[in-house]
């Protein structure tokens, strides 16, 4: 049978071999963990914890502001050591709690579980919002939000996301092997917050043990495990729901529009870890890996643990270190620095050695047409960049330059290695700033 | 034979007939003084004046919307002829000109990564705060140079943009796209400037740069009415800019520099090389 | 941890298939064709050759250093216009007409335009037709191939195209060599062009590039299809005026023009639907211009004019945007 998918993408080698066959490790603590207080889509969390207290493990340090926003605790139990900018993820010194542990790793005592056939959809959500669950796919968006749609849009499908399709990642494989259980129990939770019957599992078939493992788990209920071909962006909301429904997003629109919601699997492992034991979102899974790493592996790791810790966990650096990115290789950070902390999106962290990284100059465009074929949003992304290095915003709006994904196809292909999906998101800003003010 | 001249001269004709109908018959009214504004500007089409290019400056003037001086290209002879064709009197604008005041090249300024990709500095901004330490100094990826319609504006091998005086007609295009503010609009009679952007503390400065104002408190000692320091950033006094000169060879960190003889971009034009778009 | 690391925007992978790749992987396609060129036309064939390669790389850095340019030969694509260029000339071609032929397909087929990538014509096809229009004499010199003979002793033939023009014109009718012997054409033993004689080392040249996804389908097969669907129908309203499509298969530059010149990139489209287009449009063309021209071949006129409207096709082919209008296209149940 030909496995549902997309029009467009890439094969890049996965590279995954290195750390799918191996278990989750529980990363220990490091001697002070870096604690921002914006780790999500929206505005930051405000510290309501002082320098000196001492906190437990969960106890909130950061509250939400706003509605689209979620509160930030402490990922283990320690003492306040600094309330001050810290090297973020983004580039940038942005305000952060920095803890030292004290070594006991304790729960905060208020935090119980509760049964979430007890409590209503609302009141499921106000506990995701309370324990700070986003998007773990990377996106971190709030979860909350996205389980509240307006009522004017009816949802009639929830789709888990475990296609894990960017390269050298492997946390997400790991997580379906592992928790297979906590994930499908985490599943029927957003269910019923939803209150969708349909629910769709996509996991790409380069993991035939895990489609095997929640195939098996998933078989007395209502959820419909789907293998799906190898191809990035397969993990992409949209391409998936394109893959798994056969609907499109409206250009402009987000995926509630077309009535379908998509969570990733390292989300309802959290969301059930959330809502049974009351336990925030303290920790997550990082594969960290890459060339530059002497033993890659999958790491359990508290949130706020300086990447240099990570790489001390895994053997260190094989070689000097060229590129350091959170994330996978097509739509990763790169970071200047160790110091930066691992934070809830850090899906991966991938070390590159420098003769790894290309320093190819980028050439004229040969009008290939390469970066137009293996676009899943169907963009012609060269005359987009065009566009981008000549100033001329309104064509870039007319060549659909919004609706780009940034997943990175069009660069990875590109044989004049143009930086082309920089040149896309640089002429995307300009085209918003045109949008309001005309 | 005859038949083919009288064919293409009857072509000839008929259609000369209708473009000199059409030219008549569809033609717009333009007040003759905003032919006369508009013949009389450089035609650079730069929008230093705010409107969409010259047409427009011409139009705006021949309705009063705005003053004949506000042509930075064309200077005092092009305020004046305006101003002589609106039979009025203008106070013509100090001619201003653009100052890079940054001299941290690749060997003195302190890069905090590697930069790979598109060659714009808003670019390269937006990826941790751009590739040099300094969080003001010049990223020399040449945004400015493409802004440039006068072409006065060059990258100098170690990678700063430089600017000629000579060509630089104060239009202040590139200012609009420099991500760090690291050019400035200073009275073209000035010729002695601070070439250091960083208002960081002198000794956070001079961690990432070997040429940057460290606010050593020096020229302000040398010639006090000439400097004004500000924020831990020296910059000359436009008012009294006539003493800084004297401040110069005593500036520890070099970064006082004369203009005059355009010598900052002199040497650099000649090997410059051009970024890739 | 001494040196600074290095920063880009994501993605931070490449597939390592470069603008150089893909022109030593189009050289490598065409050495079959070249290698049975120089078996076949003997060594005039390697001099012509020769002297386009050198002269389009030579006239390229020249180019380059005139324009104040980086050197950009080291891509390969001079010399690839020159192995083309070569393969478009017969192998009697005097030494100053290659060089000439080198001289326009880079200077006015290309750096005019701002170098690789910004011309809108093929350049070795721009040097063809100018050199074709200029020296009709020894641009249509032909010689009859002479398997292993070293060229030594070459004989002046009409190409199959010329001749079937020839005889159509004089008696109304297709002479006997339009009709039967094609495997003849298939192995190349027929005068014309260095790169025209065999249609079986170009498709074998075809297929490697496709199969290395150098080349899409789309335009070698919307190419053939048109002219095997226009040609039929003619053949079918009148065989005995009009060739059967084989015979424009294997025949004149075709075959090199499907797979080696028209699916040039930088002067084809980059849309799928655009590609399908502009094949059929060289096929029509080329049809049209073989059965009722003032030239016995029209390859070349054909793919340089569907080169002219290849920006118009680019703007009107765009494929529909995801998410452009509501699909539901059923999915997993």
């Amino acid at each position: 049978m030909r496995l549902p998918t997309f029009p467009g993408g890439i094969h890049p080698p996965d590279n995954k071999a290195t750390t799918a066959a191996k278990a989750i490790v529980a990363c220990p603590l490091p001697e002070e963990l870096i604690v921002p207080m914006l780790q999500h889509i929206g505005a930051p969390a405000e510290c309501c914890v002082t320098v000196g207290q001492h906190v437990a493990k969960g106890e909130l340090i950061g509250t939400a502001v706003g509605p689209v926003s979620v509160p930030i605790h402490a990922p283990t139990s320690g003492e306040v050591s600094a309330i001050e900018p810290r090297l973020h993820p983004v580039g940038r010194y942005l305000p952060a709690v920095v803890i030292r542990p004290d070594g006991s790793d304790r729960w905060h005592d208020d935090l119980q579980g509760s049964d979430p056939n007890c409590l209503n959809p609302d009141e499921l959500r106000q506990l995701l919002q309370q324990a700070g669950i986003v998007g773990l796919g990377g996106a971190t968006f709030p979860t909350h939000i996205k389980l509240s749609p307006p009522p004017d849009r009816s949802i009639d499908t929830l789709i888990i996301n475990g296609a894990e399709c960017e390269p050298y990642l492997t946390g997400d494989h790991r997580l379906m092997l592992e928790e297979g259980p906590n994930i499908v129990d985490g599943i029927l939770i957003l269910r019923r917050i939803l209150g969708v019957k349909r629910v769709i599992f996509g996991i790409e078939n380069n993991k035939p043990d895990a489609i095997a493992a929640m195939s098996k788990l998933c078989a007395a209920s209502p959820i419909k495990v789907q293998p799906l071909p190898v191809k990035y962006p397969q993990g992409a909301e949209k391409q998936l729901i394109e893959a798994l429904t056969g609907r499109q997003v409206p250009s402009g629109k987000l995926p509630m529009d077309c009535g379908a919601i998509v969570q990733n699997v390292g989300t309802a492992a959290a969301v059930s870890a959330a809502i049974r034991q009351g336990r925030p979102l303290v920790e997550r899974i990082t594969t960290v890996t890459g060339p530059g790493i002497r033993t890659p592996q999958n790491l359990r790791v508290a949130i706020g643990t300086p990447l240099s810790h990570l790489i001390e966990q895994c053997g260190g650096l094989s070689d000097e270190p060229g590129k350091i990115i959170l994330g996978g290789p097509m739509m990763g950070n790169a970071q200047m620095s160790l110091a930066v902390p691992v934070i809830r999106g850090t899906s991966g962290l991938l070390v590159l050695r420098r003769q790894d990284v290309s320093l190819a100059k980028p050439g004229p465009c040969i009008r290939c047409g390469r970066c137009v074929s293996v676009c899943p949003i169907h963009l012609q992304p060269t005359v987009i960049a065009l566009c981008a290095r000549l100033g001329l915003v309104e064509m870039a709006d007319t060549y659909n330059a919004l609706d780009c994904i940034e997943c990175g196809c069009c660069t990875y292909n590109c044989p004049a290695t143009l930086p082309l999906v920089q040149s896309i998101r640089e002429i995307k800003g300009s085209v918003m700033e045109h949008k309001r003010k005309h | 034979m005859l038949t083919a001249v009288a064919c293409l001269g009857g072509i000839g004709l008929v259609a000369a007939t209708a473009l000199g109908i059409a030219a008549k018959k569809f033609a717009v009214e333009v007040d003759p003084k905003e032919a006369a504004i508009l013949a009389a500007l450089p035609g650079a089409n730069c929008g230093a004046c705010g409107e969409p290019g010259c047409s427009g400056y011409a139009r705006a003037v021949a309705e009063g919307r705005l003053a004949p001086n506000l042509c930075p290209p064309g200077g005092q002879q092009t305020a004046e002829a305006l101003a002589a064709i609106l039979g009025v009197k203008v106070r013509v604008k100090d001619p201003a000109v653009a100052v890079v005041i940054c001299q941290g090249g690749d060997e003195l300024a302190q890069q905090k990564y590697h930069y790979l990709g598109m060659a714009d500095c808003n670019a390269a901004q937006k990826l941790a705060g751009g590739p040099k330490s300094c969080p003001a100094g010049c990223l020399g990826l040449g945004s400015c140079v493409r802004a440039c319609l006068f072409a006065a504006i060059t990258i100098t091998p170690d990678h700063r943009a430089v600017i000629d005086r000579a060509k630089c007609t104060g239009c202040e295009q590139c200012l609009k796209v420099c991500p760090r503010q690291v050019i400035i609009m200073a009275p073209k009679a000035v010729t002695t400037h601070v070439l250091c952007n960083s208002h960081d503390k002198g000794a956070e400065v001079r961690k990432y740069c070997q040429i940057g104002c460290i606010a050593c408190n020096i020229c302000k000692k040398i010639s006090s009415e000439a400097y004004l320091i500000e924020n831990f950033l020296a910059r000359v006094n436009y008012a009294q800019a006539g003493q800084a000169v004297a401040a110069i060879a005593k500036c520890p960190m070099k970064c006082i520099r004369d203009l005059a003889d355009n010598n900052e971009s002199a040497g650099a034009v000649a090997e410059a090389e051009t970024p890739a778009a | 941890m001494d040196k600074a690391l290095y920063l880009s925007s994501s993605p931070h992978i490449h597939s390592g298939l470069t603008t150089a790749g893909i022109m030593r992987l189009v050289i490598y396609a065409l050495l079959p064709a070249v290698a049975v060129a120089i078996v076949f036309f003997g060594l005039p064939a390697l001099k012509v050759m020769l002297i386009c390669t050198l002269g389009c790389v030579a006239c390229e850095a020249l180019c380059c250093k005139l324009m104040k340019q980086p050197l950009s030969i080291r891509d390969s694509s001079a010399a690839l216009t020159g192995i083309l260029l070569a393969l478009n000339l017969p192998a009697s071609s005097p030494w100053w007409m290659a060089l000439l032929g080198s001289a326009i397909a880079i200077v006015i087929g290309k750096m005019i335009f701002g170098g690789l990538g910004y011309n809108p014509f093929n350049p070795a096809l721009v040097a063809r037709v100018v050199l074709l229009i200029s020296f009709p004499v020894q641009m249509t010199s032909w010689t009859a191939p002479t398997p292993l003979s070293m060229g030594f002793d070459a004989v002046s033939s009409a190409t199959p195209l010329g001749e079937m023009k020839s005889a159509v014109m004089l008696t109304g009718q297709l002479p006997e060599m339009a009709t039967s012997g094609f495997d003849r054409y298939f192995y190349g033993l027929m005068a014309g062009s260095l790169g025209e004689v065999s249609a079986l080392v170009l498709l074998l040249g075809g297929l490697f590039l496709l199969w290395k996804k150098i080349i899409t389908w789309h335009i070698p097969v919307s190419f053939i299809g048109s002219v095997v669907v226009i040609a039929g129908v003619f053949w079918l309203t009148d065989p005995t005026r009009y060739p059967s499509p084989l015979f424009h298969l294997l025949t004149g530059g075709l075959m090199l023009g499907v797979f080696f010149m028209a699916t040039d990139m930088v002067t084809s489209p980059i849309t799928a639907k655009g590609m399908l287009i502009f094949g059929c449009g060289c096929g029509l063309l080329t049809v049209l211009i073989r059965l009722f021209g003032g030239y016995p071949e029209g390859v070349s006129f054909a793919i340089l004019l569907m080169n002219a409207a290849t920006p118009l096709i680019d703007r009107y082919t765009r494929a529909e945007i995801y998410g452009g209008h509501h699909h539901d296209r059923g999915g997993v149940q």
